[in-house]
């Protein structure tokens, strides 16, 4: 695990390094096909301006964007025990030392993200839907999947990665258009065959760079998903559990209505998918759904990175995933049994009375229990001090 | 003089070597006791939960009552256990009763109709995870610090301070070992 979580800050680093140099040399081109004298500075700075204040936007405020974007809602250990329960097994079993806030979207699709740039400072969200459908072993795999999001330093990772596109994508645009809209009149009147040239690099540079960005995103993005099941797997020792949540999530055809394009990636399954379309057919930020499941079921042997690898080699065919110093760890980590099934109609019904509480709490709904079984809902815009129970009639206090 | 220059050289590299190494090693024994710290944290959660599902389950499982009775001696008993070895041998066996507990509540669908109950084995079945869990990190932890006491050179330094090595936590499974014998 720590060397795992080494080998991605370097990666970060040598990340930061690259883009930064790759846009210089972008501001560079751009500015020289605008002004050979001066336009050279001036691209650049204003380039890695505009980097800048991306990252600074997302490094401060990305986990508040993120979590107010989703509607997420914030949820204490009372309003739903069982998810809190999981989230803090996962802290336990990757030694963090403290437990990720938990959020909870109301919606039907079921799926899971986490965010925050730091593990001290990080936070879990799932859907209702989720909470819904799984039970717990699956829950525990979605979840320490998240977990090994943060513990990895994958959000940092990708949010610079992501930062690192979206800057590309918009110096690109804005000169295309620039240039669509000025005509080329300007360079008319300085000409210079040189001036030509450095325009006809600016052109194809604005036009390939996006693409090239975009395509390093999804196949980064795309590894740290295998990686993050591969650390899941070695925290709960439970394949079984995430690859049948995986299934289950795949076999649901909703959409998230508030994800988008920058948000997609923090998610456990591309929440964009169109509708009618099974989540195992596309997605370009997340491997297919299929091979993880089918990775997931063929691991044997134990729960370490090594066993991951293995697995990962007999369905794709192909040699590396995990860095050498992540495999040199030999250590036996044993898998361990599922735990005991409930009544499977009687499941989802305690599942969804579970989730849906645990969402209007959330909500500041107030929920009295009622001596004859009933549960009153309060909503938070009732003024009254007393609510009657809408079946026996008795009066209870409202407490705020 | 230029001789001097290289002891004084060899002397300073030396000492911050010294320095290095006794700094991680002190770094590593924080994490061991850190981490055995959150495995005595839910073995007392346990503890305390044990009277409550007694109490809950008692009206049901009649025919239970032995294995009970079990559980109330074995959690006293570990509840006194001090050492590591003690403590570990003797929340093996009450592992296994509970284990066996789990198994036997399978027969009682009453039981798992009960609000409270199901509240309570929620409860049960984090703080059980939670263990294991936290026993595995703990001996990652001790292993990374063992590492480090006797690889070389950092062993010299852990010689020099009095590092010693951390114990390994491990929880032998009485309920795995006491397989039923079948006879024909």
């Amino acid at each position: 695990m720590w060397e795992l979580i080494r080998a991605n800050e370097r990666k970060s680093a040598v990340l930061i390094i690259l883009m930064g140099i790759l846009l210089a040399g972008m501001g560079f081109v751009i500015g020289m096909a605008f002004d050979a004298e001066s336009g050279a500075i001036w691209g650049i700075i204003l380039s890695l301006a505009v980097w800048g204040l991306l990252m600074l936007i997302s490094f401060t405020a990305g986990k508040d964007i993120m979590l107010s974007t989703s509607g997420a809602k914030q949820i204490t250990p009372d309003m739903h025990p069982q998810l809190y329960n999981v989230v803090e097994e996962m802290r336990i079993a990757a030694g963090m030392n403290t437990t990720p806030k938990v959020y909870i979207i109301d919606t039907e699709m079921p799926n899971a993200f986490a965010t925050g740039m730091k593990p001290e400072n990080s936070a879990v969200a799932v859907t209702s839907g989720l909470l819904r459908r799984l039970n717990r072993d699956e829950l525990q795999g979605v979840v320490a999947h998240e977990m090994s999001h943060i513990i990895n330093r994958d959000i940092r990772f990708m949010t610079i990665a992501g930062v690192m596109m979206g800057t590309i994508i918009i110096i690109a645009q804005v000169f295309l258009r620039g240039m669509f809209f000025s005509g080329g009149g300007r360079r008319d009147s300085k000409g210079g065959s040189g001036q030509i040239i450095f325009l006809l690099i600016a052109i194809a540079f604005a036009i390939l760079a996006p693409i090239m960005a975009r395509l390093l995103y999804f196949a980064i993005s795309r590894k740290r998903e295998y990686l993050a099941d591969a650390s899941a797997v070695r925290l709960t020792r439970y394949p079984e559990g995430l690859a049948s949540a995986l299934e289950k999530i795949a076999s649901s055809d909703a959409q998230i209505p508030s994800a988008n394009k920058v948000t997609a990636p923090m998610y456990i399954c591309n929440p964009l998918r169109p509708k009618g379309m099974k989540a195992a057919d596309l997605s370009s930020t997340h491997p297919p759904i299929s091979e993880r499941i089918r990775i997931l079921r063929n691991m044997s042997g134990g729960a370490n990175y090594i066993n991951y690898q293995q697995a990962y080699q007999s369905v794709r065919n192909q040699s590396s995933l995990l860095p050498a110093s992540a495999l040199a760890d030999h250590s036996d980590i044993p898998l361990r049994d599922g735990g005991s099934e409930g009544i499977p109609g009687a499941e989802l019904k305690t599942n969804t009375r579970a989730a849906t509480d645990a969402v209007l709490m959330a909500t500041d709904y107030t929920l009295i229990d009622c001596n004859c079984g009933m549960k009153l809902k309060v909503p938070p815009q009732y003024s009254g001090k007393y609510v009657y129970c809408t079946r026996c009639g008795m009066e209870h206090k409202v407490k705020r | 003089m230029i001789a001097l220059w290289i002891v004084l050289g060899i002397l300073v590299i030396l000492v911050i070597f010294i320095i290095a190494a006794y700094n991680s090693l002190v770094q590593l024994r924080n994490q061991v006791k850190n981490a055995w710290a959150q495995i005595d944290v839910q073995l007392k959660r346990r503890h305390d939960l044990i009277p409550n599902l007694i109490e809950t389950v008692k009206g049901y499982m009649t025919h239970e009552r032995e294995t009970l009775t079990k559980i109330t001696e074995a959690r006293s008993n570990a509840m006194s256990a001090s050492t590591i070895p003690q403590k570990a041998a003797a929340e093996g066996v009450l592992s296994g009763l509970m284990g066996k507990l789990q198994v036997a509540i399978e027969a009682y669908p009453d039981l798992k109709a009960n609000q409270n109950f199901l509240a309570l084995q929620e409860e049960l079945t984090s703080t059980e995870n939670k263990i294991s869990y936290s026993r595995q990190s703990y001996n990652d932890q001790v292993l990374r610090y063992n590492n480090k006491t006797q690889m070389f050179p950092s062993n010299v330094v852990a010689g020099m301070f009095g590092f010693k090595e951390g114990e390994f936590f491990e929880i032998t499974d009485v309920a795995e070992k006491e397989v039923p014998k079948v006879k024909f």
